[in-house]
């Protein structure tokens, strides 16, 4: 495992997936939990399953590892079928949310526990476990019991006993979940370079949407059971498929429009706006807005440019942020935020100002209103 | 805890002295009978000087060693069945969901639930109507004995084995055992290297009651046990209704010293369980 | 190693409702398998036995003290309602109200006191409960009849403090003192957890608001600790209204209590039916005992 496999992967790229889903539903009595969902994760990818808790994404990962049989539908890891296989019998391991490191077990014995169960002969198990705790960084504390080890060290205690069985991909579940906002910012950049070192695919499971934003290649967006949507960080945020993707990804100011025709919208205040669309006329849509695109100023020095699609509003709140200055402003029908960079020379609007707001027109993004597609 | 939990003056005084008097009650009626053991006075609750002769005359009565020798067979008996079958149906139930597990739930706590007299009375019809239908069918010649004492004790030892291992199965991460799935182990192994270490003190606690339970029976054993099978409970309990003796006070500590001890193995099993909860 | 192949995973198939089901119904036959041992010890051990009881409830004893199960009646069930089964009937339970309020009101103060101590105290504590708890019941009932004995150490102490003879042995009041001195840890174990458990800041929050010391306790903690005063009332209560060891041996010949009574039917007067109705009897007093206590959301021991 090292430095030829991220070389080889990257020739394979066209091949064969790591893991490919095709048709997978889970059900859990009555309870649609996974519906039927296709994904396809490349091998060396660093993948993330984002989403609300419920939403089906650890359930996914569960039936990847073989935790959870499908009700339906084809899993196969590198074209290797393996949806009905048991946990043992599939080439990837688990970071369990929590670690679920063995309490009765020292460090080494935990590493060496998936290598002893191969039957690999036991010297030779210590051996590679060694190395993985040195990879990991945790050379000196072999002996010790996980209840000694602060929550990063047993996070990478967890990374390291799943790794050292070599899986073809690993699977992470919440994995800094339980850790402090400092140490779960440091865990992810090493998470991020132990994935390049050993160019294995990393798929993860989580609901915090910095985390993935931050740290994914691509990322795959569930809810209630059903995949929203999947993409690189910048499609998500920039070009989500629908409301829901574009509020759960970053902030964003949700406007409600209607479909005009191809080219325009209408907002709910009756502004019409140029927004070309894929949508038939009359369709609800929304108009996502991100705080940040938004410019705010006097109502006289709104831009000739944008001035026919400029709305006027009153300034409700204003926070400082110590980067940046977040306003609420609010127009006729709804509150909208607008973010802007705190600089000693910018101005500041207080409470009760009149303001004007614009954007440029390419900062926009028209989301169907209902219905998620698939 | 932040919270502090003070008592203040009056109602302080009066619950430290309800405290005194509640351990007084406890221990004063154990410390006279361990007191009036070394008493060479043959009126019990007298006190005539030093002496170890009871406790000599308890090591040469031989009726005393037959019943003791009794009892200590009839409990590792019972304790090493019950400990068996109570670990695996603690695992079926908290592990697994099958046609009938409410009933086998609720069927074993009724062990626990019925006094001892009642379930006395049961064995008691059992094996006097089970016995003589064998020995009718089969022309054997089988009687109340060692088996039927034991039988009956793992009847009731069961019921609190399980539920001794399943609280501490209940407290048991559950990832733990899918994690060593994931690691490869089969169902087997990921028992015998995780599962069973996790539960071991729940196991070790469940059975030093079943050892005690069994060791403490009065009731049920005097309704099983047919003569040949008296054990040292029954034995000194029929000893008690025809009267006190400085002989009983000696048998009697030895029997508290051996519960006291197994308290104690049980308070260690159970520091075992909150260091590896961690 | 031991491969562990399960039939419906011989081989990689892609997932269907099928699998799916079979595997499910694996895992339920896997559990049945489990619990099976115990499961058949306990129908043939436990469950057999106390239908026995049941019907022989039903049956007849003849002249001869044999007992006839044939012309099945209730004439055992009828025996109950003779003043001497039902005098002893009401005596039991009412030794056993007795003994549990007793319990209560020592046991209630003692662990709240428990509940007031550092956690090291309190362990140390809780361990002295424990151990008259696991002691031999048997010898702790024996030391009472020693403490108590004619002229015994309990009668010495009241005559040098100028009371007189203490008399009580083989009376209802020695008997009470056994129960309650056999039982008081099963009050106070469920009474601490749940005074142990109650959100403190709850306390405070009453004397804040300038509820006095009496009506923090009657307002508030009372009714947050019921659930562990109900569980340690039942299972005082259910122990003392079966009791047999300690009536006999604190009680004397003179207090019959239902225990004893239905030993004296079994192993003296030969009449079975009568015996297994007054089981029967006891043992559905018991079962609704129980099923209160699991209502209360007791958990047992």
């Amino acid at each position: 495992m090292g430095e030829g496999l991220s070389d080889q992967s990257l020739a394979d790229y066209a091949g064969v997936s790591a893991v490919a889903i095709e048709g997978v539903t889970k059900r859990f009595g009555d309870v649609v939990a996974v519906d039927n969902i296709n994904l396809d994760i490349a091998d060396g990818e660093f993948f993330a399953l984002l989403g609300p808790s419920g939403c089906g994404k650890t359930t996914t990962l569960r039936m990847i590892a073989g935790l959870e049989f499908p009700t339906s539908g084809s899993l196969r890891i590198f074209g290797d079928e393996v949806g009905t296989l048991p946990p043992d019998k599939r080439p990837v391991n688990t970071v369990f949310q929590n670690y679920a490191l063995f309490p009765h077990m020292n460090v080494l014995d935990n590493v060496s526990f998936g290598l002893r169960m191969k039957g690999v002969e036991k010297k030779s198990a210590a051996t590679q476990a060694r190395e993985m705790i040195e990879l990991v960084r945790l050379d000196g504390m072999e002996k010790r019991k996980p209840s000694q080890l602060s929550g990063g060290q047993q996070q990478r205690v967890a990374l390291a006993r799943a790794l050292v069985n070599k899986p073809k991909v690993l699977l992470l579940d919440e994995p800094l979940g339980a850790l402090d906002l400092k140490l779960r910012q440091d865990m992810q950049h090493e998470l991020k370079s132990l994935q390049r070192e050993l160019g294995v695919s990393f798929v993860f499971v989580t609901h915090d949407q910095e985390e993935a934003l931050t740290m994914s290649d691509r990322i795959a967006v569930m809810h209630d059971g059903k995949l929203l949507q999947v993409g690189t960080a910048e499609e998500l945020y920039d070009q989500p498929v629908n409301r829901f993707v574009a509020d759960f990804v970053g902030q964003t100011n949700l406007i409600d429009a209607t479909v005009i025709d191809d080219e325009m919208i209408a907002l709910a205040n009756g502004t019409k706006i140029k927004a070309p669309n894929p949508y038939p006329g009359g369709t609800k849509v929304a108009m996502s807005l991100r705080p940040e695109s938004i410019s705010i100023g006097a109502p006289e020095d709104v831009p000739e440019e944008f001035r026919p699609t400029s709305l006027h509003g009153v300034v409700q709140e204003m926070n400082y942020l110590g980067h940046s200055h977040v306003y609420t402003v609010g127009v006729d029908w709804m509150p909208l935020e607008v973010r802007t960079n705190a600089t000693p020379t910018s101005i500041k609007y207080e409470p009760g100002t009149e303001v004007a707001i614009w954007w440029d027109r390419r900062s926009d993004w028209v989301v169907p209103d209902e219905g998620y597609s698939s | 805890m932040s919270t502090t939990r003070q008592l203040r003056g009056g109602t302080r005084w009066a619950l430290s002295l309800n405290a005194f008097l509640v351990y007084l009650f406890f221990y004063a009626p154990i410390a006279l009978l361990v007191f009036y053991s070394f008493s060479d006075d043959p009126l019990v609750g007298r006190w005539g000087g030093f002496t170890l002769g009871w406790y000599r005359d308890f090591g040469e009565n031989q009726e005393v060693q037959n019943a003791l020798s009794v009892s200590v067979k009839v409990a590792i008996i019972s304790t090493l069945v019950s400990v068996v079958l109570g670990t695996m149906a603690a695992l079926a139930l908290e592990r697994y969901r099958f046609r009938g597990n409410r009933f086998f739930d609720a069927l074993l706590y009724l062990p626990v639930i019925v006094p001892d007299v009642t379930m006395a009375v049961m064995m008691l019809l059992f094996f006097t109507e089970g016995l003589s239908l064998v020995n009718t069918v089969f022309g054997t010649n089988l009687a109340k004995g060692l088996a039927t004492v034991s039988l009956s004790h793992i009847a009731f030892s069961i019921s609190f084995v399980s539920i001794v291992v399943r609280a501490r199965l209940n407290g048991m991460n559950e990832k733990l055992e899918e994690a060593a799935q994931d690691l490869y182990a089969s169902r087997w192994q990921a028992f015998r290297h995780v599962t069973l270490p996790q539960i071991m003190p729940g196991v070790v606690g469940g059975g030093l009651l079943a050892l005690t339970l069994s060791l403490d029976d009065v009731v049920i054993t005097q309704f099983v046990s047919g003569p040949g099978a008296t054990t040292l409970p029954v034995y000194v309990f029929g000893l008690i209704r025809r009267g006190v003796s400085p002989l009983i006070n000696a048998v009697s500590v030895v029997m508290l010293a051996a519960s006291i001890l197994l308290v104690v193995l049980s308070l260690v099993a159970q520091r075992a369980r909150g260091e590896s909860a961690a | 190693m031991t491969a562990v192949v399960d039939k419906p995973t011989e081989q990689a198939r892609s997932a269907t409702p099928e699998f799916e089901a079979a595997n499910e119904r694996q895992k339920r036959r896997r559990g049945f398998l489990l619990a099976l041992p115990a499961y058949a010890y306990l129908v043939l051990f436990f469950f057999i036995p106390l239908g026995i009881v049941v019907a022989y409830s039903f049956a007849t004893r003849t002249r001869n003290g044999s007992t006839s199960l044939s012309g099945w009646n209730l004439e055992a069930y009828r025996k109950l309602g003779e003043p001497i089964v039902s005098d002893i009937l009401v005596r039991s339970l009412l030794l056993a109200v007795i003994t549990t309020v007793i319990c209560l009101i020592v046991a209630y103060p003692f662990s709240y006191f428990l509940a007031t101590r550092s956690p090291a105290v309190r362990n140390l504590m809780l361990v002295f409960v424990m151990i008259p708890f696991w002691s031999n019941f048997l010898v702790r009932n024996y030391a009472w009849r020693v403490l108590l004995g004619n002229d015994g150490p309990a009668s010495q102490l009241t005559q040098a403090v100028g009371m007189g003879e203490t008399n009580i042995l083989f009376t209802q009041t020695a008997v009470v003192l056994g129960l309650v001195y056999g039982f008081l840890p099963f009050m106070i174990l469920p009474m601490y957890a749940a005074i142990e458990r109650m959100d403190w800041s709850l306390i405070e929050a009453s004397r804040d608001l300038g509820a006095s010391g009496f009506q923090t306790f009657r307002n508030v903690a009372l009714p947050l600790s019921m659930p562990g005063v109900i569980a340690g009332s039942i299972l005082v209560f259910i122990p003392s209204l079966g009791a047999y060891v300690t009536p006999e041996i604190l009680g004397g010949g003179k207090t019959t209590l239902l225990g004893s009574y239905i030993v004296v039917q079994f192993l003296t007067a030969r009449n079975w039916p009568v015996g297994a109705s007054v089981s029967t009897v006891l043992m559905l007093v018991m079962l609704l005992a129980a099923l209160a206590y699991f209502r209360a959301g007791g958990r047992t021991l």
